[in-house]
């Protein structure tokens, strides 16, 4: 257990980086970490380096591991099920498909036209951005494994339901014509990826997502280092703290029109919870920036009318309160 | 040889397309590029990763950036 620990501590927590950053301030630039701009400049450099040595890591290793899940084969897998274990299935290859916003439309396309259930395409489509691999690392990294391993538990749990239920509601009336226009959607042939194009497309992986989120991220822990250290404590919890009923729902409905990437909202809601922010409060409002979107919501309206999408969005919304609200009640059991 | 790039316009269509015209020249072989940006057409292929590579109406790739040389041989095969 205590090896356990120094591993974690030394290359997911990195507390030696956290050190050696806490020197760089204090004697090369003369700041003492006990002011608010010291303490502040020590959490954002050294969280900046964390997050991005964290992402470069594990963005090739979750690329590599993806290479053997595309969707194409994902789709033949999905056809061989029926009803719960499908939707199951859709959402635990969700965290393993690669997945990129921008091919969310074709991919529901070809989901829906293959003969899958909507219900089991959009249990996929939730748990794909939702739980990802990388995701749940860098959520053990900040707080620990228990809290990462029930987010992936909660995650699939509210894709296989929603799906379920949009099973149940029969709403394949709900789907743009066109979508069902290309039954005859072949499958494409692709030759078997040798142990060359997987590395290539692992480091391709890696300079994608890094020049899609450096931005995100800068933004995530600067606002991250602000909470941490200069807005008063007092004003957090008097919005936000675990005793105020109204903090979940309140963070969720922020953080759905919200775009931004896991790795910019992982620092802010590990700022708010050290300031005493109620753990629920804080994944709730990850899970509703990661889940929804407004350009996303845009995207997939051009697939399905109003009351699929408004089903849609209105299951992953309750589903992501209801899962705040029981975070906060039993977070003892997790910390 | 007409060459189509399947995509909505993201970052990856745009070097796709930068590298196939780069590996036409190379071969010296005039092409027409199209671009294919309604969904619906897009999945009308097949594809559901974006970017593609369409090639005299056969797709050739798909969610990947090929590199030129990569393209090249896609071309001559």
């Amino acid at each position: 257990m205590a090896f356990f620990s120094f591993l974690n501590n030394t290359f997911l927590k990195m507390t030696w980086l956290n050190e050696f950053v806490g020197k760089l301030v204090s004697d090369v630039f003369n700041i003492s970490l006990e002011s608010q701009l010291g303490a502040s400049l020590q959490f954002f450099i050294y969280d900046v380096i964390k997050i991005f040595i964290l992402l470069s890591v594990l963005i090739f290793t979750v690329s590599y591991i993806q290479s053997y899940f595309p969707p194409e084969r994902t789709r033949k897998i999905l056809g061989r099920y029926k009803g719960f274990t499908a939707n199951l299935l859709g959402a635990l290859l969700g965290t393993v498909t690669p997945f990129c916003s921008c091919s969310s439309i074709p991919l529901f396309i070809g989901f829906t036209s293959a003969g899958l259930p909507i219900g089991v395409t959009f249990s996929f489509l939730i748990s794909s951005p939702l739980v990802d691999l990388a995701s749940v690392i860098l959520l053990a990294s900040i707080f620990n494994w228990r809290i990462a391993l029930a987010y992936v538990a909660v995650g699939v749990f509210l894709a296989v339901i929603s799906g379920t239920i949009i099973s149940k509601l029969k709403m394949e009336d709900q789907v743009a014509p066109f979508v069902y226009k290309n039954s005859a959607m072949p499958d494409l042939e692709m030759d078997e990826l040798t142990f060359k194009d997987r590395i290539e497309i692992s480091i391709a992986g890696v300079k994608e997502i890094v020049q899609k989120v450096w931005l995100y991220v800068l933004i995530g822990v600067g606002i991250g280092a602000l909470i941490h250290n200069v807005i008063p404590e007092s004003f957090i919890t008097a919005i936000l703290g675990a005793d105020k009923w109204y903090s979940v729902p309140l963070a969720t409905l922020v953080g759905v029109p919200m775009y931004a990437d896991i790795f910019g909202t992982l620092p802010i809601a590990e700022a708010l919870v050290s300031k005493g922010v109620g753990i629920g409060t804080a994944l709730s409002f990850m899970m509703a920036v990661t889940a929804l979107s407004l350009p996303s919501i845009v995207m997939l309206k051009k697939v399905v009318k109003n009351k699929l999408l408004g089903v849609f969005v209105g299951l992953v919304v309750t589903g992501i309160i209801i899962i705040g609200l029981l975070f906060n009640q039993f977070a003892f059991y997790l910390i | 040889m007409i060459i189509k790039i399947l995509g909505s316009g993201c970052n990856n269509c745009v070097r796709l397309e930068a590298n196939a015209r780069k590996a036409a020249e190379e071969l010296g072989i005039t092409a027409e590029f199209v671009k294919v940006k309604e969904m619906a057409d897009i999945a009308a292929y097949g594809v559901m990763r974006t970017p593609g590579l369409v090639v005299d109406e056969k797709v050739v790739s798909f969610g990947r950036v090929l590199s030129p040389e990569d393209i090249k041989a896609l071309i001559t095969k």
